[in-house]
């Protein structure tokens, strides 16, 4: 993990001002902020362990937790919004049994809400493993879901 | 590309790409921007290739994939130049009968034509659609015309023309009071004069001094800089070489959010083909002017495209603002005096200057100069990006470009500025659009969202999205804001859900203005502007949810119930193998019923009856 740690940090010339990038770079390579990557991070720069979890537990890119192995994102832009996000939101909760920014206890899937992804011709959102989903409805996510390998009661005949 | 080293060779370059392109040659341009490559247009770009090389037309015809063109709704996009023929929603597997029909044989394809929904005339020309008609694309148009990823493209285009005429002799103060006289306002929410921002920050004192584009385009529902990120991004570099040369900078940042993966892509293209070209590093074109830019991907948080907490999130910090008694202008980043401006203000800057400072204000009204990009989205038949001149009415945006409210249903009101403007309602649909008109009926510019809403939005359950949004997003520096929208919230909360007291709309009112007097930086200073907008014009909502235990939009749970009209239904069954807690039953071909005692109120059978039987009250 030191090499790899160290090769990122190379990449930003050991700068303090590239911490947030660093630490974007540090989550994609170990797909969350783990402990180890942070303290290691920490005495490269030479910056307090505490400033990293600030900025960890600050901005939204970054996680603490490992995350799962789908990865749902589903748009809370107003378009999406007044476009009836807020039923398909619920209905995500309810079959994965976790609230939006939680991950499955069996580390399966993630689920989040994101801002405005952009797209609101297609809204509403649901972006499946960086895969665009437009025009979902409540139906559509179950489909998705059904195929993740997820039990729901999904209309066969339609 | 080799490098150049003067203006005039510069200037020479441009003359021979714009020769070597011969205007009558067929050019397939499909749209690839984000919207339209989510309905799968690499795939037709890669489609079209694969036919032009089985048909033997390589050189013959070219393909390009240009960033956004606006019109989102009607994707993907493909206009087929020099004739301008635009075809839309056009599918994977049309390429072969495009190149076929279209460009061997001249005939038009009657199917990928645009409909248009009143007269039901087939239209041939994209400029001849009513959504383009009635738009003055100048700064947004020129995303169709090029390849983001093809400086080439930029330059046959007419590109980097503002630069070579600054670096030709242009001094810094006279392009100042370019941009000042033009009028040219900021368009990221504040609207504060570009050149006087410009010249506070040449004039400070204190070495280096930095620029920055603000591109981290947080509020939902508005996209248009992200698109022309995406879509031109050796206009934005203009821009800031041209701020750059003006402030005395040589040092650039343009802050992107990371959510957006193709604007920082195609922006990060652009500046290495810059470079490489010799219109970034030292000493370019031979004016001995020194200018660089870093890009920074922002790290997701809303409050960063505020100026001040955007600078701490450069420096590396958590993104939170500081109170503004000193301007960036002054102390901004690293404590030097610093220029932020947003996306779109740095595109119109080689407009301006290009064209002159007396015919962009000609463009507008008395105090807003120019165009404006908007977000047209929501509950619109055309959605998309319009770029319209200021002191168009939001009549015309709504109706002529925007195609009006799908499914016939009514316009409620417009959201305009995201979760810092307000909600306009239909007696001000004839509202000239400029800064200062808006901010008169208690909305803002803000970053040019509009979100349309009809009969079917609860304008309390709006306002309470908002609040979420500012609440979740507030940094939590300063007390009013971090506190006070979060009561506001449960309030709000309450109401919704039907617990709502007398007393709650004159809570909120003062609390909303408390909040605006006391918070530190403009996400505070404008989060209960959703709240106190819909109080104003939508009173009768608000106290429909507290006296009258009622939802008329149909939109909040707990006081809305599904039932099945027995006149429309057929007993297709399909609510009742759909429902995820067995309260919608019923035997095949025989009315159904919904146990209200199981309901959960999720909407799946709403959404899925085909005969409109599931009624909501």
């Amino acid at each position: 993990m030191k090499t790899r740690i160290k090769k990122i940090i190379d990449k930003y010339h050991s700068d303090k001002g590239f911490l947030v990038p660093i630490l974007q770079d540090v989550q994609k390579e170990y797909n969350y902020l783990n402990r180890e990557a942070l303290n290691l991070v920490s005495a490269f720069l030479k910056v307090p362990i505490s400033q990293l979890y600030e900025l960890g537990t600050f901005y939204k890119a970054f996680s603490l937790e490992p995350r799962g192995r789908h990865e749902m994102k589903l748009c809370t832009g107003t378009a999406c919004h007044v476009r009836g996000v807020p039923l398909i939101k619920d209905n995500i909760e309810r079959v994965l049994q976790i609230q939006s920014g939680e991950t499955t206890p069996d580390l399966e899937f993630t689920f989040e809400t994101v801002n405005c992804l952009g797209a609101c011709a297609l809204g509403p959102i649901l972006v499946v493993d960086g895969e665009y989903h437009g025009n979902i409805s409540i139906s559509k996510t179950n489909k998705i879901l059904k195929k993740l390998g997820k039990k729901v009661k999904i209309d066969e005949e339609s | 590309m080799k490098k150049v080293k003067t203006a005039q060779e510069l200037k020479i370059l441009q003359e021979e790409i714009q020769n070597s392109r011969d205007p009558e040659k067929p050019c397939i341009t499909i749209c690839a921007g984000t919207g339209c490559l989510t309905y799968g247009s690499q795939k037709l770009v890669d489609n079209f290739k694969a036919e032009i090389e089985k048909q033997n037309l390589n050189g013959k015809v070219e393909v390009r994939a240009s960033g956004c063109h606006g019109f989102c709704e009607r994707g993907p996009l493909v206009v087929i130049n020099p004739q301008k023929i635009l075809y839309q929603r056009v599918g994977l597997d049309d390429a072969e009968e495009i190149i076929k029909e279209t460009i061997l044989n001249g005939q038009i394809i009657d199917r990928l034509l645009y409909i248009d929904p009143v007269t039901q005339e087939k239209i041939l020309h994209e400029d001849e659609i009513p959504f383009y008609k009635r738009q003055m694309r100048l700064v947004f148009g020129m995303n169709g015309n090029i390849d983001p990823n093809s400086l080439e493209d930029y330059l046959a285009i007419g590109g980097y023309s503002a630069l070579i005429k600054v670096l030709n002799g242009m001094e810094p103060e006279t392009i100042i009071e370019e941009i000042k006289t033009a009028g040219l306002r900021g368009r990221g929410g504040g609207g504060f004069s570009m050149g006087l921002k410009w010249e506070a920050t040449r004039n400070a004192p204190g070495l280096p001094k930095y620029i920055i584009c603000n591109a981290d385009e947080g509020d939902p529902g508005a996209y248009m800089d992200r698109s022309l990120l995406e879509g031109n991004p050796y206009s934005i570099l203009e821009g800031m070489l041209i701020g750059a040369y003006a402030i005395g900078s040589n040092t650039g940042y343009i802050y992107v959010r990371n959510e957006y993966p193709l604007a920082v892509k195609n922006i990060t293209i652009a500046v290495e083909k810059a470079r490489k070209l010799g219109i970034l590093g030292e000493n370019i074109l031979g004016s001995g002017f020194d200018f660089d830019v870093v890009i920074v991907r922002g790290g997701g948080a809303f409050v960063c495209g505020e100026e001040t907490a955007l600078i701490a999130s450069i420096e590396g910090r958590s993104g939170e603002p500081r109170a503004k008694y000193v301007f960036p202008a002054e102390r901004g980043l690293y404590n030097k005096p610093t220029n932020i401006n947003n996306v779109e203000t740095w595109a119109n800057v080689p407009l301006v200057i290009n064209k002159g400072a007396e015919w962009y204000r000609s463009i507008g009204t008395e105090n807003s100069k120019g165009t404006k990009i908007f977000a047209l989205v929501g509950k619109i038949n055309n959605t998309g990006l319009v770029e319209v001149p200021m002191g168009i009415t939001l009549r015309e945006i709504v109706y002529d470009i925007g195609g009006g409210i799908p499914k016939g249903r009514k316009f409620k009101a417009v959201q305009v500025g995201g979760p810092s403007g307000g909600c306009i309602p239909e007696s001000h649909l004839d509202l000239q659009v400029d800064f200062d008109a808006l901010s008169k009926v208690g909305s803002m510019m803000g970053s040019g969202g509009m979100i349309v809403m009809d009969d079917r939005t609860c304008m309390v359950d709006v306002a309470l999205y908002f609040l979420k949004f500012l609440e979740e997003e507030s940094c939590g520096k300063c007390t009013p804001c971090r506190e006070g929208v979060h009561q506001m919230r449960l309030i709000l909360e309450r109401i919704t859900e039907g617990n709502g007291k007398e007393e709650d709309l004159k809570t909120i009112e003062w609390m909303g203005k408390a909040i605006i007097d006391g918070s530190l930086c403009g996400l505070g200073g404008t989060a209960p502007n959703p709240v106190l907008t819909t109080l104003r014009y939508f009173r009768d909502e608000y106290e429909a949810h507290i006296k009258g235990k009622t939802c008329p939009a149909g939109v909040c749970k707990a006081l809305i119930t599904y039932t099945i009209d027995p006149d429309l239904c057929t007993g297709c069954m399909v609510c009742a193998r759909i429902c995820p807690v067995e309260a919608a039953t019923g035997e095949k071909k025989e009315v159904h019923f919904i146990d209200q005692n199981k309901c959960i109120k999720c909407g799946a059978c709403f959404e899925s009856c085909k005969f409109d039987a599931v009624k909501v009250s």
